[in-house]
């Protein structure tokens, strides 16, 4: 296979040496073996070690290459970098505090997943083996329990942009109704009860952003709209 | 304290379901008025008129008005949620916009009972 040459425009900003941020142009020559994003990244790292962005597992199930990819939230290990249109724009997720280029600081988005206590609560002893649940029941969670929390989906939600701090977001939304929708679990009550807030849950203007960016193919709307329907049972 | 995040204020659920009721009890309204506007004989003061005088299209048309204030209250409320974030501020917007609504709601009672 001959050489590819490819352009990037890459948001750069370390706040020890920049002022501001501003936008970096560079092109890397790939190898044969370099079919992703992410393998043109880290590419491009031999040639400039300065660029900081965040990987680990390189097969889309650690969430932490989420990153704005030519305007569009995705995970670099899932995005093929042969068609992404040229130069490719990366920037980090919107409307997180950057800590250094490519790198956001996930702090409000995890204090948002906490908040709905995503963790299953039963008061019962617990049995000798694990708690057992038809399949009927298990296949609930489907579309739920999948979410790898790499915030693609929260970062492109406006609501989540305006209010990081009291809206929950999709992902935590998702997370939320994935215990609600658990048979095993005792909290449903309390959990409903948490969320029945004007802005926890009810800021979702049912954009669906999140459901066009996830790269796990979730729906978070879905989840929220279950949620929405449970309040209603209970309340009518 | 004042810089502490304060959520939980439980309600929602009603304003969530009044929005969408109020929107079908007005898609509902647009179509009966319609189907009587396009019946009337001749399109005069008078048909007009007389269509207004009818009590049930009258409690029909000012049950339009509510429905469409109290959906305007949560939309424009959410509005403010959404962008105004000093408190005082979203407080002072909140009220206004109910002194407003309120005020158009009486408004079009008395010109529908002027009619
Ligand atoms: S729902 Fe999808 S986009 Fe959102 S955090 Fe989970 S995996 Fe990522
Ligand atoms: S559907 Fe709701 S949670 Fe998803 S992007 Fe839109 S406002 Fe955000
Ligand atoms: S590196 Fe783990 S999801 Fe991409």
């Amino acid at each position: 296979m001959s050489k590819r040459t490819v352009q990037f425009k890459i948001y750069r900003y370390d706040p020890d040496k920049d002022e501001k941020p501003y936008m970096q142009d560079i092109s890397v020559e790939l190898e044969a073996s370099d079919k992703k994003l992410l393998d043109a990244l880290v590419r491009l790292k031999t040639k400039d070690d300065s660029l900081s962005f965040r990987r680990s597992c390189r097969e889309g199930v650690c969430g932490s290459d989420a990153m704005n990819i030519n305007g569009k939230n995705g995970l670099a290990c899932l995005t093929d970098i042969d068609g992404l249109p040229q130069p490719v724009v990366l920037r980090p997720l919107p409307g997180l505090p950057v800590i250094r280029d490519l790198i956001v600081d996930m702090t409000q988005f995890f204090k948002q997943y906490h908040s709905i206590k995503p963790y299953l609560v039963n008061n019962d002893p617990a049995p000798e083996r694990e708690r057992l649940q038809s399949p009927d029941d298990r296949e609930e969670l489907n579309g739920l329990y999948e979410c790898i929390l790499c915030a693609c989906c929260s970062t492109s939600c406006p609501s989540f942009w305006w209010n990081p701090d009291k809206f929950v977001g999709p992902a935590g939304l998702l997370a939320a109704y994935r215990f609600i929708a658990d048979t095993r679990d005792q909290a449903t009550n309390e959990r409903l009860d948490n969320l029945e807030d004007p802005y926890r849950l009810f800021r979702c203007h049912t954009i669906m952003n999140c459901v066009d960016v996830c790269p796990k193919g979730l729906n978070p709307t879905r989840a929220i709209g279950k949620i929405k329907e449970q309040m209603v049972r209970r309340a009518v | 304290m004042v810089n502490r995040i304060v959520v939980g204020a439980h309600y929602g659920l009603k304003d969530w379901i009044a929005q969408r009721a109020t929107a079908v009890y007005m898609a509902i309204y647009t179509l009966i008025f319609a189907a009587c506007a396009l019946s009337l004989p001749e399109f005069s003061h008078e048909a007009w008129s007389a269509l207004f005088a009818n009590g049930v299209f009258k409690f029909l048309t000012f049950l339009f008005f509510l429905a469409l204030f109290f959906h305007a209250w949560i939309g424009v409320r959410d509005i403010w949620m959404d962008y105004v974030k000093p408190v005082g501020l979203r407080l002072a917007l909140h009220v206004v916009t109910i002194f407003l609504l309120v005020g158009y709601a009486g408004w079009a009672a008395q010109i529908l009972w002027r009619l």
